[in-house]
């Protein structure tokens, strides 16, 4: 199928592609998202609208998306089960096709409990293995989940994530095989802290034949502070933090540490950057879009589009896929 | 009062193939919405509830979930954990609890007939078949149907 995916493309040519997480404003006002894109698309392939990450109330990820793709980035939509049955989902991503999303990222999302509202109802009708069945069929059978036919169908490069740092981890590899059963073409993971848990995932993922069907890309994100790292590790589900990780930022002055932090995850990139199937990464800095630029111009991967996967930089791998 | 039995998966994985033949010959009396369902409610309230937590969803899948109920997991989820599970193997939503999939991937692997069931993509349940009976749904034909617009 013809994609008109930007990221697809990237990652087809055989590049070390990088996308970055976009945090929805509080606002309902369009600049508040574009000042926040400028920052990003200049050294991104794709730019994550997220769909009320952590159960905060943000402006939307359909609202978002579309006042990107108006402005002609890319954008990648985060959907996630928590706040909307199968029904509202189904619609949600036709009306994301039609504002010209291309890539969609499905997600089961997090609990109400760690959010603004506690007291919500959480959905979860779906989870993310059935809403990329469903996302897939529309795009493939044009046809929704109850059977009956799209007038037109979409055009998605789906995505799942993965979170090869928390138990059971000998699951995990398997859970990321289902995943691209149900339809997912990239993975993009949790944050990385955690190198040799990375790499030693990588491997069985790589046994289980699994980069041969997907791109898979490494979250990585800067730590502002120890403190900031004590506190993610506390209360945010589903990131690990190691030990040796918050030993390195206490180690210098506090107000050293923000470099310290963006260091560490300049070193990060670099690491992953060598583990084979690894595709590119994918950059989360909370609140801190700002830095994002510099971290991708630190590792190396700027100018953007020469980079070819494993380092070395050759004429593109697109046709061995 | 829940009762120790998910210790032996093996055991209730041998069960529930021996209900379902002693079940079978009886299918077609096996029918929603009238007494005999009433009656086969009630049973599985008792003897699921004790065993497994169950929620009676209707739409049973336990078989493929290592004899654990997936309807217990927060956020419901069918296809194995969420990436929210702390270090220790606990829930992201109720901390105290340890992570009902990762019990469930355990009590899999000691599973002979269905364990492997673990690895296959499940719909997501019917939500209409909430507190009806599972095994009347499931012989009727009525649960575990994978959803129109899937089948390529």
């Amino acid at each position: 199928m013809i994609t008109t995916s930007r990221l697809e493309r990237v990652l087809n040519s055989g590049r070390f592609a990088v996308t970055g997480e976009l945090n929805s404003p509080d606002s309902a006002d369009p600049e508040s998202v574009y000042e926040r894109a400028l920052v990003l698309a200049e050294v991104c392939d794709g730019i994550n609208a997220t769909d009320a990450s952590g159960a905060h109330v943000h402006m939307s990820s359909v609202g978002v998306c579309s006042l990107l793709t108006q402005a002609g980035y890319e954008p990648v939509m985060q959907m996630s089960c928590r706040d909307r049955n199968r029904i509202a989902i189904q619609g949600d991503l036709l009306g994301a096709a039609a504002m010209g999303v291309r890539n969609v990222l499905c997600l089961t999302g997090d609990g109400v409990k760690t959010g603004d509202h506690p007291e919500a109802k959480p959905v979860f009708d779906l989870d993310s293995i059935t809403l990329l069945k469903t996302a897939r069929s529309m795009c493939r059978q044009s046809r929704f989940m109850s059977g009956r036919e799209l007038e037109a169908a979409p055009r998605f490069f789906l995505g799942a994530a993965a979170n090869p740092f928390v138990p059971p981890f000998d699951f995990r590899p398997h859970r990321l095989a289902k995943k691209v059963e149900a339809g997912a073409e990239f993975i993009q993971t949790q944050f990385c802290f955690d190198v040799p848990r990375l790499q030693q995932f990588m491997r069985v993922v790589r046994d289980l034949g699994i980069t041969e069907k997907v791109y898979i890309l490494a979250g990585v994100g800067p730590l502002r502070s120890a403190r900031a790292a004590e506190w993610i590790r506390k209360n945010v589900p589903g990131v690990y933090i190691p030990d040796v990780v918050i030993a390195r930022l206490k180690g210098v002055r506090t107000e050293k540490q923000v470099d310290e932090g963006k260091r560490l995850c300049v070193e990060t990139i670099q690491q992953v950057r060598e583990i084979p199937g690894i595709s590119g990464i994918h950059v989360m800095a909370y609140r801190q879009e700002e830095l994002v630029a510099e971290i991708v111009h630190e590792a190396g991967l700027l100018p953007r589009g020469r980079h070819v996967r494993g380092g070395i930089e050759q004429t593109s791998q697109a046709a061995v896929r | 009062m829940r009762v120790g039995l998910q210790r032996y998966p093996r055991l209730l994985e041998v069960v529930y193939e021996g209900s379902y033949w002693l079940l079978r010959p009886f299918r077609r009396w096996m029918v929603p919405g009238g007494a005999i369902e009433r009656v086969f409610v009630a049973l599985e309230k008792v003897l699921k509830g004790a065993i497994f937590d169950c929620r009676m969803c209707g739409d049973c899948v336990l078989h493929s979930t290592g004899m654990t109920c997936p309807m217990t997991c927060p956020k419901n989820m069918r296809n194995g954990p969420c990436g929210g599970v702390s270090v220790n193997g606990h829930c992201e939503i109720i901390p105290e609890m340890q992570c009902v999939w990762m019990q469930a991937w355990e009590r899999s692997k000691k599973m002979r007939v269905y364990g492997d069931d673990f690895l296959g993509i499940l719909p997501p349940p019917i939500r209409h078949l909430q507190d009806g009976s599972a095994w009347i749904n499931d012989f009727s034909g009525i649960a575990g149907q994978v959803p129109s617009g899937w089948v390529e």
